[in-house]
């Protein structure tokens, strides 16, 4: 079994009329996955027994009319806590980590009645853009096994992207699920910040940090949004504000919409095919009756180093609790409590994360702390105002996800610049806290283009209206992967 | 040469929250090591901090019972270290903007009245406690993340005295704020102190030395003077003074070096992104500023100004807010305050002294002790019976009931009195005889032979002023 043409619409449908029991659906989810992971190495653990139980006790309590993810096989990336089943972040560090409670994201998904497969391979500590940088090897393109397939949530979006699963969580820091996801040809929707509960979230740069899902069509994505947002007493950044119901208005539309295009998003460092996607995006756009006009984001230019240094800080403080002492791993040859440290830190992390950690340490010390973390902080403030002064007029942004489709693997391990490089069209949007999700808009030399919309604070609303407007009217989403199998 | 000493303290104080500052786990740290913890206190993976409100409402109290100005938006800070007790490998603490600013204490030390400025207070988690065993060494986090409140003096202490004088004083506005217990002996109110000397005449300050975490008063006191004569004769040689971070080891009485400058840690501190700033209406500090316990020093005006109490007695009955609330309540229950403040200052403080035990744990209540105040001045029992039924009392038995109950009423009236003063007078004429002869003790005899008769029931008072009046006649 593959979702590669499926949406959950259908599937509810098949499961609401008995052409198929969640635990069938499930045992022939876990087989394809089985058997298709050989080659793309998505998945790093998965929950075989207990989602077999689990789709068997949904299916006794009879498939639930009113919650489209009742019996609905899903997966989870592997920063997000998972109780009793091994949640590692993809690192040596937590390689024998089972927790001891849910994330709520994933209780909310469980009350909904979603079985849980798996958890899905990603960058360490999800710092990363490649999925390059996981302990458990990396994960291969669907589009071709020679690419990455983005980072850090690579495994969700593969799995999705070549049907062994229909749907999948991941996080967001810096484009972590919009660029897995333009990379491989799927929706990824990054909430607004305070949107979607942390609790249970590994963290990594804790103001930057949101869960999201990755899916094979916007309609499925809000589905999902439904479910995990919300206001939760363990989040105090998460938001009280009330959750719409986000399919509610996901077909009215895009006539009257007024968007932006900025310019800085277009600019020389854009893949010729890929600009080329967004300004024939856009021509759609105003066809549908929409205005698309181009707009100046000025800071966009001082994101990335700006962010690198933000969330290295945060990350090298949330990351100081790996020390070997409670829980993880602890290197066997420490002599004394510094060499515990040391050792145990050294031989844990892999050289992604150590970087980081090296990068946000420093920044946040004291000769360097006015110099880098400040200047950083003040910049973030000035990208927020870009944008708010946008949203002054606008409803909301367009832009690639990404400059180019997906490299190829290898190609940029030995030069961490370069693949941070990667990030530049996705890291304001959580500089600023905005949501932000990405959308198929074409493809080059066989490989997909991700179109971005980015939205006002809690607008999800719209994004996925403009987004599903989009692809009712291209095709970009009925193209599939080889790996698959299918056509 | 004369110098100048200049003292600073930063104070911490634990709460008495029922629960953590960031964790719903109860803030207790007697228990079996590591029972009162959970995922939060671990630092596991994936979990976050909440604030517990009230915690930042008795930051409030205390920054209202110390004058300081509270801020609207104060924001936590991480401060970054490694160590076994902090499983975060930082505390989340106020550095930036704190809980309140400014500030004073008024002190009484050496015959005179002193401010102490306050520079700012703040409130933060503790940490977790190590043993070292043989082979292992322990971790137990259940203070891990109890509530503290530090409160950062001006350097404007010019004494180890002084600074003991206001350590004493702070406890005991914190004591009648309510929000801590400040029970030394559980290291609930510790201190970092710093000090410099400096000649007379030298305009900047020398550099200072810390002494970090010392848990009683007297260390506090011990440690600077040790320190300023250390310091003192340092420069008194010529040398200078470092900087250092040093320990006072209360077995020697000295200090020894810890650390230079040059090692100090770097905190890294920065916001503490998982929580965001506090939102403190005038309305909340209102409500707070009503609910504030009056001070003792307030407290003991009242005592002297309109109880017509002496400052001693108004000093003895404020040294703890149990003991002045108990006071409080009596007098509103309608005893008199000179016999009352006795009452506490005598049997009560004997009783507690003698079973070791706080007036809080007893079954002693303001009302019954002074049903037994107004029995005495009443003239209802006596003194003497007053002993027997203050024990009832110590066991929760209402005073008219104990009286009633084993027939202890004073014979206090005349027209009962008068025809047992015959009697004796007329069985005893030779004690009769005596007394006219100028012989005053055999009055004594005679009164005692009235409260033999009535079993020691008779109001002394009134049998010797009957028998007065029938001897003179």
């Amino acid at each position: 079994m593959n979702y590669l043409n499926k949406n959950m619409t259908g599937v509810h449908k098949q499961l609401m009329n008995g052409d198929i029991t969640s635990e069938e659906l499930t045992k022939q989810t876990l087989d394809n996955i089985k058997k298709t992971d050989t080659k793309l190495n998505a998945f790093i653990d998965l929950n075989d027994s207990k989602a077999l139980d689990d789709s068997k006790a949904v299916d006794q309590k009879g498939i639930d009319a009113s919650s489209l993810l009742s019996g609905m096989p899903i997966a989870i990336k592997d920063n997000i806590l998972t109780k009793d089943l091994k949640t590692t972040a993809a690192s040596k560090m937590l390689s024998n980590f089972t927790p001891i409670f849910d994330a709520t994201v994933v209780k909310k998904l469980a009350a909904a009645g979603a079985i849980n497969v798996g958890k899905t391979n990603m960058d360490e500590f999800a710092m990363g853009s490649s999925t390059e940088h996981s302990v458990f090897g990396p994960t291969h393109n669907p589009w071709n096994l020679n690419k990455v397939p983005g980072g850090s949530s690579g495994g969700s979006a593969a799995a999705v992207a070549s049907g062994e699963i229909i749907a999948a969580l991941g996080s967001d820091t810096g484009g972590s699920i919009r660029q897995p996801a333009a990379f491989n040809g799927i929706v990824g929707m990054k909430p607004t910040y305070g949107r979607v509960s942390r609790w249970g979230l590994i963290a990594f740069g804790s103001s930057f940090d949101q869960i999201g899902s990755l899916t094979r069509n916007v309609y499925d994505n809000a589905s999902i949004l439904n479910v995990i947002a919300g206001h939760d007493k363990h989040d105090l950044t998460s938001s009280d504000k009330a959750v719409p119901d986000y399919t509610q208005n996901i077909k009215k539309g895009v006539k009257g919409l007024k968007i932006a295009l900025p310019e800085e998003y277009l600019s020389d460092g854009t893949d010729k095919n890929v600009k080329d996607a967004i300004l024939k995006a856009a021509e759609t756009y105003k066809k549908l009756g929409a205005t698309v006009e181009k707009v100046s984001l000025p800071h966009t230019k001082y994101g990335v180093a700006a962010y690198y240094i933000l969330a290295s800080s945060e990350a090298s403080s949330n990351l100081q609790r790996y020390d070997g002492i409670r829980y993880g791993y602890r290197s066997k040859d420490a002599n004394n409590l510094a060499e515990l440290y040391v050792k145990s830190r050294s031989e844990g992390f892999g050289d992604e994360v150590k970087r980081r950690i090296m990068l946000g340490t420093f920044s946040l010390s004291a000769g360097a702390f006015d110099a880098y973390f400040k200047k950083a902080a003040k910049v973030r403030t000035l990208i927020l105002d870009d944008f708010k002064k946008v949203f002054d007029h606008y409803d909301m942004i367009m832009a690639p996800t990404t400059s180019t489709p997906a490299f190829d693997l290898g190609s940029k391990t030995s030069d961490p610049v370069s693949m941070y490089m990667n990030d530049v069209l996705t890291i304001p949007v959580n500089m600023a806290g905005l949501p932000g999700m990405s959308i198929p808009a074409g493809f080059s030399d066989g490989m997909p283009i991700g179109m971005q919309l980015i939205g006002r604070p809690f607008d999800e609303g719209t994004m996925y209206q403009a987004g599903y407007a989009f692809e009712q009217n291209t095709d970009f989403h009925k193209h599939f992967p080889k790996i698959g199998g299918a056509k | 040469m004369n110098f100048i000493t200049t003292i600073g303290l930063e104070v911490h104080i634990e709460l008495n929250t029922k629960s953590k500052i960031f964790s719903p786990s109860p803030d207790e740290y007697g228990d079996e090591a590591n029972n009162n913890t959970n995922v939060i206190d671990w630092g596991y993976p994936g979990v976050l901090p909440t604030t517990n409100k009230q915690v930042v409402a008795d930051g409030i109290t205390a920054a209202l019972a110390l004058h300081s100005k509270v801020n609207r938006h104060p924001h936590f800070d991480r401060k970054n270290y490694f160590y076994p007790d902090n499983p975060k490998a930082y505390q989340i603490t106020q550095h930036d903007i704190p809980d309140a600013q400014g500030g004073y204490v008024t002190i009484h030390t050496g015959g005179k009245t002193k401010k102490i400025t306050l520079t700012e207070m703040h409130i933060e988690e503790d940490a977790g406690k190590n043993t070292h065993g043989i082979k292992y060494s322990y971790v137990d986090l259940n203070r891990q993340g109890a509530p503290l409140i530090e409160i950062v003096s001006d350097p404007v202490i010019s004494s180890p005295q002084e600074a003991y004088d206001y350590l004493e004083t702070l406890r005991q506005i914190i004591l009648f704020s309510g929000i801590s217990d400040v029970k030394m002996e559980e290291g609930s109110m510790r201190a970092d102190v710093n000090i410099s000397v400096r000649p007379i005449g030298q305009k900047k300050l020398n550099n200072r030395i810390e002494m970090k975490n010392v848990n009683s008063f007297n260390y506090v006191k011990r440690g600077l003077e040790y320190e300023e004569k250390r310091q003192r004769q340092i420069l008194m040689a010529g040398g200078t003074i470092q900087a250092q971070t040093r320990r006072f080891n209360e077995n020697t009485g000295k200090t020894t070096l810890m650390r230079t400058k040059e090692n100090a840690d770097d905190y890294r501190y920065f916001p503490e992104p998982d929580l965001p700033s506090l939102d403190i209406s005038d309305e909340w500090i209102n409500e707070l500023r009503d609910e504030l316990p009056e001070m003792p020093s307030k407290r003991k005006h009242h005592y002297v100004d309109d109880l017509g109490l002496s400052s001693y007695d108004a000093n003895v009955l404020t040294q703890t807010k149990q003991m002045s609330d108990f006071f409080d309540q009596m007098i509103k229950d309608g005893a008199d305050a000179k016999m009352a403040s006795n009452y506490l200052q005598g049997n009560v403080s004997a009783y507690l002294n003698s079973n070791q035990i706080e007036l809080k744990d007893t079954k002693i209540t303001p009302k019954n002790l002074t049903t037994l105040i107004n029995l005495v001045k009443k003239g209802t029992i006596s003194t003497k019976m007053a002993k027997k039924v203050f024990k009832a009392v110590t066991n929760g038995v209402e005073p008219n009931q104990f009286v009633k109950k084993h027939g202890m009423v004073q014979l206090s009236d005349p027209s009962q009195l008068k025809p047992i003063v015959d009697n004796v007078l007329t069985s005893n004429p030779q004690s009769v005889d005596d007394f006219h002869n100028g012989k005053d003790r055999a009055k004594g005899f005679l009164v005692g032979q009235v409260m033999k008769k009535t079993r020691g029931k008779a109001n002394p008072q009134m049998v010797s002023k009957l028998l007065s009046e029938a001897l003179n006649k």
